[in-house]
């Protein structure tokens, strides 16, 4: 007899492809270090999307091929990138009107923990002898139209990130509307967590038995949209 | 006749005194004014607030000044990084004294310092425990957080191009905080990698006006901070 097979997710770069699907041509965006960053890579082909970099460029580009970088060139991760053609440089207050005006589309950043209500928790583990850092989460969320978050739907250990209050300091109240996982798309409404989409092979049941609050299930209704 | 150049760095620091806030440009090493953070060592001053998005990184710049004792506080958004230890060892002592600000917030209340605004509201930070201690008010149904303009006594900048007038240009994102520290400080010193006369920058093109600068200092070939720590270099 072989134990029954672990149902898999997606992978980081199939969570990508995904998320990417779903950003509009043309939109203003703003994609958090790690993770969202590879979104990048998968915008599908025929649509213009503007990457916005908070320390100060609208339309980001990759990384420079080995020797063509600039130090004075970078992103929010401090990585060097490029200037696509039509891009723009600004100063910090003007970058952060862009964000906290509400002038940014999307932006998609990563969790650590992602609460019923739309509350998140992604700067700091509050861990004794950690040093504190914001850098520029919580105006993203305060500013930006759409707040998506893309993440693991487990820690390492197992532990659910989708929960019914988080436990970690938040970084905002209220304020992620869509949530992409290794295992499901799932919308934060008035009602709660809804699955909009499972991944491939994933059922409902095995998503729930994996969120620390109450889950629906929307798929029927976006159907039938 | 406007001339604002002078010759030495040492010249650029010189009004500082023990105690001051001093405003120090750059987003990582993009913008960070080092010839000038290592005349503000030369210098001496003790007890300074330093109000810069980082906190350094190796041993040269920023994290030099903080190593070398002179920085009783820090404000800023993210005081970690990949290469330095310095901050992170004091702060955990208990040696070092710092204000966390959401980035965003610390550009607004820099600019608001720079344009004689006094506080502001933001919901950035709002129900966080960076709004901790602050006045909360709704407006539009929404909680909004008061935050005062930051304004300092110093502030260090490094630009692409400067004229005499202190008109200046900047390279790329190096450019980041340093148009609104230019207007935050009473005194405002810059490290330019060129030096034209006036009239040789088109108005158009002029990133920070003159106005809010008072020296420029000519630094034709700036050290890179990434080649400096690659090196293992450190100050003084």
């Amino acid at each position: 007899m072989t134990a029954p097979v672990e149902p898999v997710g997606l992978s980081r770069d199939e969570m990508a492809r995904r998320a990417a699907q779903d950003i509009a041509d043309g939109a203003y965006v703003n994609l958090g270090i790690g993770m969202p960053e590879k979104i990048a890579q998968y915008i599908p082909a025929g649509r213009e999307i503007v990457l916005h970099t908070e320390n100060g460029l609208l339309g980001m580009g990759p990384s420079p091929s080995p020797g063509n970088g600039d130090p004075e060139l970078i992103n929010a991760g401090k990585r060097q990138v490029t200037a696509m053609p039509g891009a723009s440089y600004f100063h910090h207050a003007d970058s952060f009107a862009m964000i906290r005006g509400g002038h940014l589309d999307l932006c998609v950043l990563g969790a650590l923990e992602v609460a019923a209500n739309g509350d998140l928790a992604n700067w700091s583990t509050g861990d004794e002898g950690a040093i504190p850092a914001v850098g520029g989460a919580m105006d993203l969320v305060s500013g930006v139209k759409a707040v998506y978050v893309m993440t693991s739907h487990c820690t390492r250990d197992g532990r659910p990130k989708l929960v019914e209050s988080c436990t970690y300091p938040l970084t905002g109240i209220g304020v992620v509307d869509r949530i992409y996982t290794d295992l499901a798309i799932i919308a934060v409404t008035v009602r709660g967590f809804e699955v909009v989409e499972l991944s491939p092979s994933i059922t409902f049941s095995y998503v729930a038995e994996r969120t620390d609050a109450p889950l629906m299930d929307s798929r029927t209704e976006i159907e039938n949209q | 006749m406007i001339d604002k150049r002078t010759a030495s760095a040492a010249d650029a620091v010189a009004t500082v005194g023990d105690g001051a806030t001093v405003m120090i440009g750059g987003f990582g090493e993009a913008g960070s004014p080092i010839e000038l953070i290592h005349a503000l060592i030369d210098n001496g001053a003790r007890g300074l607030t330093v109000v810069n998005n980082n906190t350094g990184s190796g041993e040269v710049g920023l994290a030099a000044l903080i190593k070398n004792g002179q920085v009783d506080k820090m404000i800023c958004s993210y005081p970690r990084s990949a290469n330095s230890t310095v901050f992170p060892d004091l702060y955990r002592a208990g040696e070092i004294e710092l204000e966390l600000v959401p980035q965003g917030t610390l550009a607004e209340r820099i600019r608001a310092g720079g344009a004689g605004i006094a506080a502001f509201f933001t919901p950035t930070g709002a129900g966080t425990e960076l709004a901790n201690g602050k006045e909360v008010r709704d407006f539009g149904g929404r909680p909004h957080v008061l935050e005062h303009g930051l304004t300092a006594d110093l502030a260090l900048i490094k630009a692409q191009v400067a004229d005499w007038h202190g008109n200046l240009v900047f390279n790329k994102t190096a450019r980041n905080f340093a148009p609104v520290m230019a207007m935050a400080a009473k005194h405002t010193s810059v490290q330019a990698t060129t030096l034209v006369t006036p009239g040789a920058l088109d108005p158009e093109v002029v990133v920070t006006p003159g106005i809010f600068v008072d020296l420029v200092v000519h630094v034709e070939t700036p050290a890179q901070e990434s080649d400096l720590v690659a090196n293992g270099a450190s100050y003084p």
